[in-house]
This record gives C-alpha cells, sequence and structure tokens, in this order.
C-alpha cells in the first residue's frame, strides 16, 4: 500500500492553492481530506503528478451566515459540520446525513467540499447538497464563479469544476423552519457507503404537501432527483397513503448500476420504499 | 468478631482459577508497542514484493525482469524459474484419502499459474518502497487457460481442468459410513424404512480469516543458521516444514513467533511468502522482510469454508431421527495447503451433533478450482457440520410440524446417558443439553418473543419477527495424537509444557502452545499460581520461539487450554513433587508428613514450621544444603496427550426482525449458554465467545468472497468484504453451565471456537422462521438484504449476488485520471 512517487504541494491561501494547482503539471490530484484520494493512491488506482494538499488552507475552514444562506467551506471537517450549530439550525439534514458517512475517523479528517467535488454517487452528501439547492462556489486564476448544484454533478465521479478549479464554498439555503427534511440511508454495515439513500425535503401547507424536494443517492451516475415523485407530492393531502403512492414514481428515470450490494431491480425497489419513508419523516406524518 | 476469624487458616491466597482477570499481555497488544514482525527492523535488512497473477489459470510464457532488475534500490528479482529447484513444494500434511492427489504446490509458479494472486516473481529492494515500485516493471506473459470455479460443473462429464496435469478436478473422495464402520446401522435401510426423507442443499460460503495483523516474515541468516519471525499461529509446525522443504536442517533453524495479532486458521499455514523470503535470505546472505498489504491478504492467503452439503434427514412420523446422509463438496482452491483436505474431514464426526442418529454417512469430495486454496477457519469442518444438521433438524420440524426445538429435545443426548458414543463413533464426555436450553430460553425472554412473533404475523407488519435454534456441541482440544493418526494427520496432538523455578522464587512457564492473541500468558499465569501457591505476578510465561520453547504443537482447534494448559499443570505438578523431597530434607521430616497448601510445605501436626516451594527455588539454586542423590533442580517439563476430544457444547437462540419491505435483518436479541466445562478466567470466554458470535454471525449475515466469471477477487478490499464491527452487532446475553471435561485435569473443554460454531444456523434459522410464513424455505449465505428481499418476493432462496464490485471501489486508473483536475479528494 505504497502510492506511486508524486510531487507535493502544501499551500497556506487559496491564491496560492490555485498557483500550485496550475504550476502542478499533467496530472494535479488536491487532497482535502484524503479520506479517497489517499486509499486510491495506495492501492494505485490513481497515479498523479502532483498533490495539492489544502489541510494548511485556514481560510477554506468553518461556518458562517450569510443573509439567506449559511456558507460552508470546503475544508469543514465531517465532525466540524455535525457540531455547528449553523447547519444543525438552518440545515438540520445535512448533519443528519453527514452522521451516516463512514465512521468516526474518517469524519474527523474528510472534508464537506472535498465529498462534494469527489461526487461519488454512493456519497451521502451530493444527495443532500441536490435536494436543498445548494450553489457551489468554485475559484479560478480568473476569478470566482457560482454553479447551482443541479449543474455541479455533471457525471460519475465528474463535477462541473475545469481544470484548474477550486471548490472553496458550499451555500445552503435556510431552508429549516418552513421545510421539514429527513436523509433516509440503506446500508448493510455501519461504516458502508450507501446501497441507496434519499434526502427528502418537504414543505406542507396545513393538511397538504406544497411542495417536496427529493435527492437520490446511488441511483445513476450523479445524485439524481427524484422529479416524477416530487411532482407527483406537489398539492396531496398529508398522509401516508398519499405519500406512498406518490413514492412509487421516485425510480422512475434512474439508472443504478448492479454490483455486490444490489442489482438494478432491488436499487429500483429500495428507491421507492426509501422514499416513501423519507418522505413521511420529513413531513412529520 | 467471631472466633472463626482467629484460626490461621485464613491465609491461603485467593484461589486464581475461576477470576475475571484482565489479560495482563493487552496493553502491550493493543497500544502495538511490542514484537509485531513488522516493527523488527535488523541491520542491512533487504524488502521483499511479490509479483501476482492477474489471471486465474494460463501457462506462463515469458517473464521479462530487465527493467525491474534495472530499477533504483533493485537488489535483485527471482522467477518461478530461477527458485524451480530449490522451493520444493509448500506442504500438506493431511493426506486424508491414501489416493489423494496432490499437485504440487510451488511458492513462486514457474510454468502455470492456477489462481489469481499466486506469487510469480520476487522483487528484492533496499527499501520496501524500491521493492514495490519496481513491481510493474516485472513484464509476464500469459497463455490463458480455461477457468474452473465452479465445483459442480468441475466434477461433471468432460470438464476443464484445474490442473493441466491430472486427470479430473477431483482431490480426494473421503468417506465415513457407521454401518461399515460398525458404529451405526445401515444408512440406505435406514431411508428406505423411513416415513419421512427431507432433503436440502446447502451453500457455505467461501470466507476470509481476516486476521488484523497482516501477514509478515523476517528472516536473518547467521553463518549456516536462520532465524524466522513470521506471524503465525505455528511456529513449531512451521520449522518442522521449512526444514523438510528447504533443506535446511531442523537444528539450524529457529523459528519465532513474536506477539501475532490474530490468526482463526489462517496463519495455521506453512505460506509461500514464508519459503520465499527464507530461500531468498539464503541466497542474498542478507536479512529480509516481507510484509503484506490487506488486499495481498484478502487475496492470496488462504480462505476458508465454501462447500457445497447436499443433505438427507430420515425420520418417522413422531419425529425420532432414523439416519442422517450428508454429500459434501468441498473447494479445495487450486492447491492443497497445510491441512486443505482435512478441514472437511474434521467435519465429518460432527454432522450428527448433539442427536442419537442410528444410521450416518459421509461423503466428501476435495474438489479444484482456480481460486485461492481454502484451509484452516475458525471452526474448521465443525462450523460446515454444525450448520448442516441444525439447518436441516429445523427442515424437518416445517415437514412433520413440529416445534424445533421439541424436535431437538426429543432426539438429542440426555444427560444421564453421558459418555455416549455416536454414530459418527465419537465418545461425548459430558454435558447437560436440556438446562443449558432452559437457562437460554431465560436469557432470551423466550415466551415474550414468540408472542410479539405472533403478534406481528397477525397484523402483517412489516418487520416480522423470527427465532432460531441452535444446539450445538463440537470435538475440541485437538489432541489424541492416536486418533490424529487413525485420520492420516502428518502430526501428533500432544502438547508441552516446562516450568523453571528462579532462585528469586519466580516462575517461568514455558508453553508449547503458542498464543496469537487469546490471552495465554494470563490464563496460563493464573493455572501456575494455583498449583504452585504463588502470586500470579510471579509467574511469567514464555512462548514461540523454537529455542526457548522446543517442543510444541500450537495453537488451533480449541485446543491450547485443553492440551496445553494441561501439560502445564502436569508440569507444575512434578515441580511441587521435586520441591517435596528438597522441603522434606530442609524440614527433617518424612515427605509422607508433609502437607503442601498456599505455596508452603509444612509438617502435619507441627503448626509454624514450614517452607514455601519460592525458598526451596532458592535453597535449589544454592544447592548447599541438598538431599543426597538428588540433582539440585526442581525444573520440570511435562507432555500432555489426552485419550479423547473434549465436547464443548450450547444453545444459542437468535431473534431476528426482518424488513419484508427492504430485506434488512437485523438481530433484535442474542442469547447463549454455553458448556465449556472449568472456567479459567470468566473474561476470556466471554471474550471468545462474543469474538466467535461475531464471526459466525457474520458467516449468516456479511462475510463472502466473491469471484468474477473470469476468477477474479472481487471482494478484494474491506469495502466490499464486509467485517462487521460492533456498531453492526447485537448485546449478547452469555452465560454458562459448567460440565467439567473428565479428560485433562483442568477440567476445561475449549472455547476458541464455540461462539463461531454455533452462531451461524442460529441467525440463518432465526431469519427463516420470520418469513417462512410467507413461503420461504432457504436463504443463501451471507443473509445480504437483496437476498432476503427476493426471496420473499420473487422465491428461491435469494440467488447469486451481482459480481461487479460496489461503486466506492469501482473506479479505475483512466477514470481516476478523468477526474484529476479539480477533484477535492
Amino acid at each position: 500500500m505504497i502510492p506511486a512517487p508524486f510531487a507535493y504541494a502544501r499551500p497556506t491561501s487559496v491564491d496560492e492553492a490555485l498557483q500550485a494547482i496550475a504550476d502542478g503539471g499533467e496530472d494535479v490530484k488536491i487532497l482535502a481530506g484524503g479520506q479517497s484520494l489517499i486509499p486510491v493512491m495506495r492501492l494505485r488506482l490513481a497515479a498523479p503528478e502532483t498533490v495539492v494538499d489544502l489541510g494548511r488552507v485556514a481560510g477554506l475552514r468553518g461556518v458562517r451566515e450569510e443573509d439567506d444562506a449559511i456558507v460552508v467551506g470546503a475544508m469543514t471537517t465531517h465532525s466540524d459540520v455535525i457540531a455547528d450549530p449553523l447547519v444543525q439550525q438552518w440545515a438540520p439534514i445535512v448533519a443528519q446525513a453527514t452522521e451516516t458517512v463512514a465512521d468516526r475517523q474518517v469524519r474527523h479528517r474528510g472534508t464537506f467540499g472535498g465529498a462534494l467535488a469527489h461526487a461519488d454517487p454512493a456519497g451521502d452528501l451530493p444527495a443532500v447538497a441536490l435536494a436543498l439547492e445548494a450553489e457551489f462556489v468554485i475559484a479560478g486564476l480568473s476569478g470566482r464563479r457560482t454553479v447551482p448544484a443541479v449543474e455541479f454533478f455533471v457525471d460519475y465521479l465528474t463535477t462541473a469544476l475545469e481544470e484548474g478549479e477550486l471548490l472553496v464554498e458550499i451555500r445552503l439555503p435556510k431552508l429549516a423552519g418552513t421545510w421539514g427534511m429527513h436523509y433516509e440511508k440503506f446500508n448493510r454495515v455501519a461504516q458502508a457507503w450507501s446501497i441507496v439513500a434519499v434526502a427528502a425535503l418537504v414543505r406542507r401547507e396545513g393538511d397538504r404537501i406544497a411542495e417536496a424536494r427529493i435527492g437520490l443517492t446511488n441511483m445513476g451516475p450523479t445524485p439524481l432527483r427524484a422529479s416524477a415523485a416530487e411532482a407527483a407530492l406537489a398539492g396531496v393531502p398529508a398522509t401516508r397513503e398519499a405519500v406512498a403512492e406518490a413514492a412509487a414514481h421516485a425510480a422512475e428515470n434512474t439508472s443504478p448500476s448492479s454490483d455486490l450490494n444490489a442489482q438494478a431491480d432491488y436499487r429500483h425497489h429500495l428507491a421507492q420504499v426509501l422514499t416513501r419513508r423519507a418522505v413521511i419523516a420529513a413531513a412529520g406524518l | 468478631m467471631t472466633a472463626v476469624e482467629d484460626a490461621p487458616a485464613t491465609t491461603a491466597p485467593e484461589r486464581e482459577v475461576g477470576k475475571a482477570r484482565r489479560r495482563k499481555e493487552d496493553a502491550r497488544l493493543i497500544t502495538g508497542r511490542t514484537t509485531w514482525t513488522d516493527n523488527m527492523v535488523l541491520p542491512g535488512m533487504l524488502h521483499l514484493a511479490v509479483v501476482r497473477s492477474p489471471v486465474a489459470h494460463a501457462k506462463i510464457t515469458n517473464v521479462d525482469v530487465s527493467a525491474a532488475r534495472e530499477a533504483p534500490g533493485v537488489v535483485a528479482v527471482l522467477t518461478g524459474r530461477d527458485l524451480a529447484d530449490e522451493q520444493g513444494s509448500i506442504p500438506c500434511a493431511w493426506p486424508v484419502t491414501p489416493d489423494m492427489v496432490n499437485p504440487g504446490h510451488p511458492s513462486v509458479a514457474v510454468d502455470e499459474v492456477n489462481h489469481v494472486g499466486e506469487a510469480v516473481a520476487i522483487v528484492v529492494g533496499r527499501s520496501r518502497t524500491a521493492a514495490v515500485d519496481a513491481l510493474e516493471l516485472v513484464d509476464v506473459d500469459y497463455e490463458p487457460l480455461p477457468v474452473v470455479l465452479d465445483m459442480e460443473q468441475a466434477l461433471a462429464e468432460q470438464p476443464d481442468l484445474c490442473h493441466d496435469h491430472l486427470q479430473s478436478n477431483q482431490s480426494f473422495r473421503f468417506v465415513f459410513d457407521a454401518g461399515e464402520a460398525g458404529t451405526g446401522q445401515d444408512t440406505e435401510q435406514a431411508f428406505a424404512e423411513a416415513d419421512v426423507v427431507v432433503s436440502r442443499r446447502f451453500v457455505q460460503q467461501r470466507l476470509i480469516p481476516a486476521f488484523m495483523e497482516p501477514r509478515a516474515v523476517v528472516v536473518q541468516p547467521q553463518g549456516d543458521n536462520y532465524t524466522m519471525w513470521s506471524s503465525t499461529q505455528v511456529p513449531h509446525i512451521l520449522r518442522l516444514m521449512l526444514a523438510m522443504i528447504t533443506g535446511i536442517p531442523e537444528h539450524k533453524l529457529r523459528v519465532v513467533a513474536p506477539d501475532v495479532g490474530g490468526g482463526f486458521g489462517g496463519k495455521l499455514q506453512v505460506t509461500p511468502e514464508e519459503v520465499l523470503s527464507l530461500l531468498v535470505a539464503r541466497r542474498l546472505g542478507k536479512p529480509v522482510k516481507w510484509v503484506e498489504t490487506r488486499s495481498e491478504s484478502l487475496m492470496s492467503a488462504h480462505h476458508g469454508r465454501d462447500q457445497i452439503q447436499y443433505i438427507d434427514i430420515a425420520a418417522d412420523r413422531e419425529g425420532n431421527v432414523k439416519g442422517l446422509r450428508c454429500r459434501i463438496l468441498s473447494d479445495m482452491g487450486a492447491y492443497l495447503r497445510l491441512v486443505s483436505p482435512g478441514v472437511p474431514v474434521l467435519g465429518a464426526f460432527m454432522y450428527v451433533g448433539i442427536y442419537k442418529f442410528p444410521a450416518y454417512r459421509f461423503d466428501c469430495q476435495g474438489v479444484f478450482t482456480n481460486k485461492t486454496p481454502t484451509d484452516a477457519y475458525r471452526g474448521a469442518g465443525r462450523p460446515e457440520a454444525t450448520f448442516a444438521i441444525e439447518r436441516i433438524m429445523d427442515e424437518l420440524a416445517v415437514e412433520l410440524g413440529m416445534d424445533p426445538l421439541e424436535l431437538r429435545r426429543k432426539n438429542w443426548i440426555k444427560a444421564e446417558e453421558f459418555p455416549f458414543t455416536t454414530a459418527a463413533g465419537l465418545e461425548y464426555d459430558s454435558g447437560d443439553y436440556d438446562t443449558a436450553t432452559q437457562q437460554a430460553l431465560q436469557l432470551l425472554g423466550y415466551d415474550e418473543l414468540r408472542e410479539e412473533q405472533r403478534r406481528r404475523r397477525e397484523s402483517g407488519d412489516p418487520v416480522q419477527l423470527g427465532i432460531g435454534f441452535s444446539t450445538f456441541t463440537e470435538m475440541c482440544g485437538l489432541a489424541p495424537s492416536r486418533v490424529l493418526g487413525s485420520l492420516s494427520y502428518g502430526a501428533g496432538g500432544w502438547e508441552h509444557a516446562s516450568i523453571r523455578m528462579l532462585p528469586t522464587g519466580k516462575v517461568e512457564v514455558v508453553t508449547g502452545s503458542t498464543p496469537h492473541g487469546q490471552g495465554h500468558e494470563t490464563a496460563w499465569s493464573q493455572l501456575v499460581a494455583d498449583e504452585l501457591g504463588v502470586p500470579f505476578e510471579d509467574v511469567e510465561v514464555l512462548h514461540g520461539d523454537t529455542s526457548v520453547s522446543p517442543r510444541g504443537l500450537d495453537t488451533y482447534g480449541s485446543r491450547s487450554l485443553v492440551v496445553g494448559g494441561a501439560a502445564v499443570v502436569n508440569a507444575a505438578q512434578k515441580v511441587i513433587a521435586k520441591a517435596r523431597k528438597v522441603a522434606a530434607h530442609l524440614l527433617e521430616a518424612s515427605e509422607d508428613d508433609l502437607d503442601f497448601t498456599g505455596g508452603s510445605f509444612s509438617v502435619r501436626g507441627t503448626p509454624g514450621t514450614g517452607v514455601s516451594i519460592q525458598e526451596i527455588a532458592l535453597a535449589t539454586f544454592a544447592a548447599h544444603n541438598f538431599p543426597e542423590g538428588v540433582e539440585p533442580s526442581i525444573d520440570a517439563d511435562a507432555t500432555f496427550d489426552p485419550v479423547n476430544f473434549s465436547f464443548p457444547h450450547g444453545t444459542h437462540i437468535c431473534a431476528m426482525e426482518v424488513d419484508t419491505e427492504t430485506g434488512f435483518v437485523k438481530i433484535r436479541k442474542y442469547a447463549c449458554v454455553d458448556d465449556v466445562g472449568t472456567i479459567v478466567n470468566p473474561l476470556i470466554v466471554e471474550g471468545q465467545v462474543h469474538g466467535g458470535l461475531a464471526q459466525g454471525i457474520a458467516q449468516a449475515l456479511y462475510e463472502e468472497a466473491v469471484y468474477d466469471d473470469d476468477g477474479n477477487l472481487t471482494t478484494g478490499t474491506f469495502v466490499d468484504y464486509l467485517v462487521p464491527s460492533a456498531a453492526d452487532l447485537p448485546h449478547f446475553d452469555t452465560g454458562n453451565t459448567v460440565h467439567a471435561a473428565p479428560g485433562n485435569p483442568i477440567g476445561a473443554k475449549g472455547v476458541g471456537e464455540a461462539g463461531c460454531i454455533a452462531s451461524t444456523p442460529a441467525v440463518v434459522n432465526a431469519a427463516l422462521d420470520a418469513v417462512r410464513h410467507l413461503g420461504v424455505s432457504d436463504i443463501r449465505m451471507p443473509l445480504t438484504p437483496e437476498r432476503v428481499w427476493r426471496a420473499v418476493h420473487l422465491g428461491g432462496d435469494g440467488g447469486d449476488r451481482a459480481p461487479d464490485r460496489t461503486n466506492a471501489q469501482a473506479v479505475d486508473s483512466a477514470q481516476a485520471a478523468s477526474i484529476a483536475q479539480g477533484g477535492d479528494l
């Protein structure tokens, strides 16, 4: 478990990091918490020319409030996210989903931005970010741009981040209070990736469900929105029966893989069951 | 205050046996500040890395090592051809039949590779990094051959062959027929006359021992002597076998198992890498180290289980069992290792379980496939047997419409019937199955859970509840040398111990039973403290180094306390006998007039006289005042070889929730009452039971080594080979009954494998009990949620899993490159 040789840079600011990436040659990897990158390098599934370690970029850590959003620095560790009062107050589903990520050791090193930029469809945070309609702030040598979640996740392990760019922060809208939210994860052992998981956000108006947003984990090469189920939920009575009926649409337009944990048809089935459970919990039924 | 408190008799030290002492070895083991093999650094040490076959079956047409030899820091690159004349074959010490076919097992492949992960070349570097970096520079050309993976196909007409030079894929066929052996009636007749016959096919999936410390070897040549440190369970066996393979004379070879981080049978082996390390050290005259990665370990260290079991049971309508017939296919993998063929044979005598079958037949074929060899894994043969009998008893109960526990009770051996000789010819020593069962039912809260099960069933709850039993026994304490000999095992089963009384009164205990995490140092100290009447802290236990502990047969098969501990007790008795002569001399009394209690000899009826055994140790060292004609030593050794196995037993009950919507199974409650004979340290027993349960439950629910159609191990990391953690396991409600084993001076029966052997069928029976009313009669292990869901909703046993790796591990290098830019990992 020894990685192939690589060059190493450890910048202390975003500007330095961007320069290091630009100077790093053909194949640069950005090291955040290292919980995915280091294993694949040790297995020699990845052999980058240069590794740019963001561990000393203090400006990328922490959570702050900004108008109608909370802003999470990309290098904020999972354990810091879980404990953060702003996250707990305004985006509790992020804390709930993050608590299910791997194990305690991983959560103390792994980072919010790293998990999102890695964009593993089996990872828990991409579907949550998608359901929250988070915004991704990306820095490059020529300046910053903001990308909505729906455009950020492009393909399997592929995001809107261009060559030379860096994910610096993620803006999460303050939905708690008007929206109920719940993350329903299904896996075999505690520290494992999701086989399927569902992030549900529900806004009720009295006895009806006004609006729902559903993010699906591991139902395709990217996190997905269960649009058909969302549409079916809009305006229905807030009852378990109505939710169950709408949840039956959860797997439409998904393309999950078949692997050791599950074949595609079983994932389709799980998406429906878990969507029903997640929406019922989010709607407080 | 009472008069009694003034009596002097209260000075006897507290009895150690039975005390729940914390293990004295744990602090160093847990912190890692100890002699793990990989912690060793020798001056000038070179590092080995192994080039492994990426294909399951192929001719090697060319190996080009020129680029690797030129790589920085590389000292040598050796191929199979380079070592062909000196590497011999990995030994198989258990030729279970006279005509058993052994294809030979080169440590590094010469002409042909037969499984993925087989060694093809060795790179020797000045650093581990240099050696690993050069691996990919070794260029091997393979000419693919057909890959044999499925045992049933491997035995069909005109199969592809796992080994080109053999006639078939069968290694051996081992039959035990009780009728022919005279231990039971004719099986065919029993089945012909039976009212009811139930037949099932069970699959024991392939497992990986997954010990915590990966394997590691260090070899130091000194003149014509060699010292090997290895993370092994069996330094004594390893030394003997290495001497036989390499021609290095046994007395020129010292093997040391320093602290070893687990084995579970996975280090009961003579590994190719141990042989290669020794050969390279001999060739280069330099110390070498080899340490495996976890991926290498999962791929190339031996696997366990992997059997297909065709089980028939015959009974009358009243539920009296009449016969048991077992046909077993046992996957050897590509080669025979140390005891590969012996594993199913070790189970051959346990299929009848605790039941009074009048007729029994066992018929097992060992089969070659192009996979990693299989060998011992915790329980070795007995978990397979226990699973088969405990599962088929449930199936018979269903067929007869009987309560599964009632059926068991009707057929099991009663407490008053011990010792009892079964149809398999084994004499069970002692026990009381009914009492253990009653206690386990109480621990579980059986009646309440049955009631809840009824309620959930009636209301059609999506989460159903089931209760499963396993009333088991096992043969432990491997040992009896004569019995092992009658089964063609290549060695005896005795164990050796010696006790050295040091001048200061401290005690060194040398044991031949080498621990790899079991707590021998604590338990042996407790035994010796009681026997010699010395403080626990005054005892040190030495082990694992063939120059310190010259005789021993090591640790496996729940034998350490039963055989090795017994040797320690016998050695202590000899020390006392020798010390008694000295005490008699010093006290000027007759030996017959001496009492030995609390560590002191005193003259009977003469209060105030006395000399402690620790004082005698000093007197012996000085030898100034010693009896005539007695050699000045009270040290002693003993070799113990019991006449029979010991037979721990127990009742394990699992209550299982099954989410019928998702197929997720969750253990609601687990209760077990084990009878492991006399308990020396309750904390160690509890720990062994917990660990065993975790591994047995893991077979039922989590672990499976899966190969794809090309023979690649797709569960090649712990992401996909699921070893459960404490977070995934329930609280265990454990208890004990105690029936001392009559066959050893301690009365212990062995506990190392009990939990692992007993739990698997209890868990599967529980899951089936939860969903049987939905039409499910079997689910293949492990009970993945997908399999359970399929069995419930689509029928069948849940079927095969898709062999692809999960997402998280599917990143290949091409994909990794495509995400290079911008991906914050």
